[in-house]
């Protein structure tokens, strides 16, 4: 005689699954998601025993001040060099060491684990590599432009320069990682279908990877896209470990002015604000890129 | 018209393909048959520009196409796996090679495709394929997705986009080996009245012995990258050249008997004298369905095992001399019990003869086979 009924023994069972993940993820990410929220409309500071609420005057703030304007203008500066160009070179490199595979596989593999490493390697201790490669006086960087008769810029004090010097880092950090997703893209492709695009008059290399390559790694670029898109609006190390935000908020970005407001001036209120703003901001770009890609893009 | 002068390829230190040649006509079907791994696969890429052979020539309606691409021989292929863009609609797929032969780089960009020109010449890509699709009975598919597609249904839009540019040769790589039993029968007749109707040269790769039976002009059996035979399927199933060959044509699987002098084989089988050198070690293989029961036959034996078929028996003797044979009787056929005694009887002309060392297969002095086969035919 059974206890309960195989169907509601079923449900039990996948209860007893998803429950717990869901119970962790209700405390962990959706209720401090809804505290942030209510935050973002008082005055809350960190350690103080009451607040008042504000309605949308951090908001307010958000838009009238220049300084978080600047750290809204960054990021998005910051994302448009970084996106873009590191999923290029990520697919540049994996179609290069994809090819190299066939004739060299050993060449191919150290190649691979040397672009992979700087996504393997922790962040902030390759920040401080690259601030003594990139130091004005002492640098690598600029004695070598120095030898070809160059006087190298201050890379992380220039006001005009730091941003795109972050973004530069930014891209060697991602491109490893991209190509990497690129690599397994491309490994999934079937052989058969080069062999038919080249029957059907495909010849050239250019033809093959757009009738081929670039369709059917549709799936992998959409994920790229959005991983590497989330990856560069919530820059943090560098920026923390370089420069701060500076020089006078010339390299000041969304997550450092949260960290800051919150953390640094306790105004815990105003930096929920940010966050909001910030949160808004990936799930908008995500939204839209899963609307615009997913219509064109084949999922076998 | 095709043919082949000494292509070897080899990859690695493997020899895949060991100096093959061969010529089909123009409009002919020509099968390359052979089990897996034999290199027909190879020999087939190889045809269509896809691979190169170390050595040996390749030559299309004439001309040496060593050093042209696959697209410039305008050969047409279809892949086992069919090999559909899986991005692209049923029509996409089929205008592809269309698109990539008629317009230039820029008429395909995303610029030059609204160019006047250009729509013009899409116009015509899209009348052209919707005229094959008529042809092929696809025409509801044509905006579907590959992936939405049945496999019948995707292996006749490979066909339809093998067949829309009017190539010079068609190379098929195993097209039906994805279908179920009863499409693949009626497939193999639509592609070879495919043939008939464009007169096209036809190469189709299988490991099949029936469809290539059924369907070719002739057939080249490989055998570890080699031709075995070259020949029409008639001489193939009744003149095999080797051991081998006879044992890989045939619906049924060839009874072979032990090694033994020829004026002394073992069951009871007979040759004519005469008919070999004396003292000639040989090998007799008779087909299933050449060996039938009869209480005044020849061979003896012991069955063993019965099998019933509905058409047909199918029974597993033992010969004396131990050796077990398969021997085919009319469905009809009754025996009271499934073990026993039983005689078995032959057409001498069915008899297969071959060298006990080499396996080649040994021809008998022809007088004598014609008086055995009278005597037989009358008793």
């Amino acid at each position: 005689m059974r206890l309960i009924d195989r169907t509601r023994a079923e449900a039990l069972a996948n209860l007893w699954l998803a429950g717990p993940a869901t119970v962790a993820m209700l405390v962990l990410i959706f209720i401090p998601v809804s505290i942030v929220a209510l935050l973002s409309f008082t005055d809350y500071q960190f350690g103080a025993r009451s607040f008042n609420w504000v309605g949308f005057d951090n908001y307010l703030i958000l838009i009238k001040d220049p300084q978080a304007r600047r750290a809204i203008t960054n990021t998005i500066v910051y994302a448009a060099i970084v996106i873009p160009l590191s999923i290029l070179f990520g697919l540049l490199v994996a179609l290069g060491l994809h090819s190299v595979m066939r004739y060299a596989p050993r060449l191919s593999a150290v190649l691979r684990a040397a672009y992979f490493l700087p996504v393997a390697a922790t962040l902030v201790a390759m920040a401080v590599v690259w601030q003594m490669l990139l130091h004005p006086n002492l640098g690598l960087v600029n004695h070598l432009l120095a030898a070809a008769d160059i006087r190298g810029p201050a890379w992380l004090s220039d006001r005009g320069l730091v941003l795109y010097t972050l973004a530069v880092i930014g891209i060697w950090q991602t491109v490893g990682y991209n190509m990497v997703l690129f690599l397994a893209g491309l490994a999934a492709i079937p052989e058969h279908l080069y062999d038919a695009a080249e029957i059907d008059g495909a010849n050239r290399g250019w033809e093959r990877f757009w009738t081929v390559t670039w369709p059917m790694l549709g799936p992998t670029t959409l994920f790229v896209v959005v991983v590497t898109a989330t990856g560069a609006f919530r820059v943090f190390e560098t920026v923390a470990t370089l420069t701060r935000g500076g020089p006078a908020f010339a390299s000041d970005v969304l997550v450092y002015a949260i960290y800051r407001e919150g953390f640094v001036y306790f105004k815990a209120g105003y930096s929920s604000a940010i966050t909001m703003v910030f949160f808004v901001f990936v799930l908008l770009f995500t939204l839209a890129k899963f609307r615009l890609m997913e219509s064109r893009v084949h999922y076998r | 018209m095709i043919e082949l002068r000494n292509v070897t390829r080899r990859f690695g230190t493997t020899t895949v393909l060991k100096d093959i040649s061969l010529a089909a006509e123009e409009g002919s079907f020509l099968a390359l048959l052979g089990p897996s791994g034999c290199g027909k696969s190879t020999l087939l890429r190889i045809i269509a520009g896809l691979d190169r052979p170390n050595s040996g020539e390749v030559i299309l309606g004439g001309r040496d196409v060593r050093n042209l691409t696959a697209a410039e021989r305008n050969v047409a292929m279809v892949f086992q796996s069919y090999a559909l863009y899986p991005h692209l609609t049923v029509a996409q797929n089929i205008a592809l090679p269309l698109a990539m032969r008629g317009r230039s780089r820029f008429e395909r960009s995303l610029i030059g495709r609204w160019f006047p020109a250009s729509r013009e010449k899409q116009q015509e890509e899209i009348r052209r394929v919707r005229e094959i699709a008529d042809q092929l009975g696809i025409q509801p598919l044509l905006e579907r997705k590959p992936s939405q597609l049945s496999g019948g249904q995707k292996q006749r839009v490979a066909v339809a986009r093998a067949l829309v540019r009017e190539p010079s040769i068609f190379l098929l790589d195993e097209p039906l080996s994805n279908l179920d039993a009863k499409l693949r029968v009626q497939m193999r007749a639509e592609i070879v009245a495919l043939n008939r109707r464009i007169g096209r040269t036809f190469v189709y790769v299988t490991h099949d012995q029936a469809e290539a039976m059924a369907m070719a002009d002739k057939v080249a059996v490989m055998l570890d990258g080699r031709i075995a035979q070259f020949a029409s399927p008639r001489e193939l199933y009744e003149t095999p050249v080797s051991m081998d060959v006879a044992a890989f044509v045939g619906l049924y699987p060839i009874n072979f008997t032990k090694a033994a002098d020829w004026t002394a084989l073992p069951g009871g089988f007979r040759l004519p004298p005469g008919s070999l050198p004396q003292g000639k070690q040989v090998i007799i293989g008779i087909r299933p369905e050449h060996l039938f029961p009869d209480p005044e036959g020849p061979v003896r034996g012991k069955l063993v095992r019965m099998e019933y078929q509905g058409a047909e028996v199918l029974l597993d003797v033992r010969i004396d001399g131990g050796t077990l044979v398969k021997a085919v009787a009319p469905g009809d056929w009754q025996r009271a019990e499934a073990r026993g005694d039983l005689r078995l009887s032959y057409l001498p002309r069915h008899l297969h003869v071959f060298a006990a060392g080499s396996g080649e297969r040994l021809e008998l002095a022809r007088d004598g086979q014609h008086e055995d086969e009278r005597a037989t035919t009358c008793g």
